[in-house]
């Protein structure tokens, strides 16, 4: 990774939190899909990047949004399960032979239907642990479910068009 | 034990997985125990600074509302006020203690509110500094809203009352019937009664206000209004009461502080006794 993508990351990370901590905190469709954008921001980070790194990066991204949300510990204990799964994830769901060393997952280096299913069980995952913290011992299980289900649908579809807008096209797609 | 060190150098990514879940769930645990200290919440200066610049900028579109619903109180407790004043008499009454006043009021602003979580807190823009303490009971013109939960030197936290871990004591206001406010975690503008007997009659529309049996809020702070009675499924000796919220949580912007002067009294009271003591 050189300097300028370091500095690129840093930069998109910091525009996806600053929006996720003004402008998503109370974002709620019908009271089930949150969004978790900032996501978006670990879900694009290069397959070379190492897994401690990126768990050391998720925990404090988690743990910030925690100090703005009053949710302390919640963020980060999911943030921190879905940066230990997602170097698996992506090992698991690319082709035989693997990706190139410096390429990252975004939707315009592997695809709308490979984006989805790299993305998607992972924002699920995320989605499922912060909803079992939020919820110990009130909510039932199908109440957990569905608000994971929803949410990560709900994030899947922002992170999907905020990569359409925003990021430059380097093949159609 | 070359051995030993090697596997761990191998699943040290594991290894580190382990210990930050196990960190982040220690501060679940001990963010949720009442007692427990919170060492890091949007009461910090730095986070509470961005949050009241934020709030700064939504609530201004909302100046207009809040003014409004601010004159409308003023005259009405103007009409209180021309209704109590007595004519000055020669004769002067002096006031001692059990007269006073046991409950004293501050006004603050909510900067950062959260509806969508099943623990949801408020953070104001008043702190120790103002004279917020731990346990004051929040509310504004509309109805009862929380209590304070942690307070820093300029800003505070607050349980809401959309926060399943608080229970706020309260009664029915027709029937003087005492029970247990408590949000179930579900919809936003309604709220659970608890522990009110199945003997007791209770009513769609009867008022639902704060029983003043906790030191947390004086007597008579509307909580809202019941919407549905049934019989609790659970457990067949009490009803399940629903109560439509009067405070609209989704648009919370100058809210009241109450602290009772007499706490420590009562509190001192209830350990001699030896009651378990619940806010």
């Amino acid at each position: 990774m050189n300097i300028r993508s370091l500095l690129s990351y840093t930069f998109l990370i910091l525009v996806l939190v600053v929006v996720q901590l003004l402008f998503l905190k109370n974002l709620a469709l019908f009271g089930y899909a949150f969004a978790f954008l900032y996501l978006l921001g670990l879900l694009i980070l290069p397959s070379t990047l190492k897994t401690i790194p990126l768990l050391l990066i998720s925990f404090s991204l988690g743990f910030l949004l925690d100090i703005f949300f009053e949710t302390i510990g919640m963020h980060a204990a999911a943030a921190t399960v879905f940066a230990f799964f997602k170097p698996i994830w992506l090992k698991t769901t690319s082709p035989t032979g693997g990706y190139d060393e410096a390429e990252e997952p975004s939707l315009s280096q592997i695809g709308l239907g490979r984006f989805i299913s790299y993305a998607f069980p992972l924002i699920f995952l995320y989605a499922l642990v912060f909803f079992i913290a939020d919820q110990w011992g009130t909510g039932g299980f199908l109440g957990v479910f569905s608000k994971s289900l929803f949410s990560s649908l709900f994030t899947l579809v922002l992170a999907i068009l905020v990569q359409l807008l925003f990021f430059k096209r380097r093949k159609g797609i | 034990m070359l051995r030993i060190l090697q596997f761990l150098y191998r699943v040290r990514a594991f290894l580190l997985f382990i210990v930050l879940e196990v960190v982040a769930i220690w501060m679940i645990v001990s963010n949720n125990s009442p007692q427990g200290a919170a060492f890091f919440n949007s009461s910090n200066a730095v986070v509470g600074a961005v949050l009241k610049k934020q709030a700064d900028v939504v609530q201004f579109f909302s100046l207009a509302d809040a003014n409004e619903a601010l004159v409308e109180e003023n005259a009405w407790v103007r009409g209180q006020l021309m209704a109590s004043q007595v004519i000055p008499d020669s004769l002067e009454i002096k006031l001692d203690s059990s007269l006073q006043a046991s409950f004293e009021f501050r006004g603050a602003r909510v900067i950062a509110n959260s509806l969508r979580f099943s623990q949801n807190y408020l953070t104001l823009n008043k702190g120790s500094k103002h004279g917020i303490k731990p346990g004051m009971g929040v509310f504004n013109s509309q109805g009862a809203v929380g209590r304070i939960k942690s307070v820093s030197e300029n800003y505070s936290v607050a349980f809401s009352l959309l926060n399943t871990s608080l229970l706020v004591s309260s009664k029915i206001k027709s029937s003087d019937v005492f029970g247990s406010v408590q949000w179930d975690g579900r919809n936003s503008s309604e709220a659970m009664l608890l522990y009110v007997p199945r003997h007791v009659k209770a009513f769609k529309g009867d008022e639902v206000i704060t029983s003043g049996f906790n030191a947390v809020f004086p007597e008579g702070i509307l909580i809202g209004k019941i919407s549905n009675v049934a019989v609790n499924e659970k457990d067949p000796n009490y009803l399940s009461i629903t109560v439509a919220l009067s405070a609209d949580f989704s648009k919370l912007t100058y809210v009241y502080l109450v602290e009772n002067t007499r706490f420590e009294e009562l509190d001192s009271l209830y350990r001699q006794s030896e009651i378990p003591y619940e806010y």
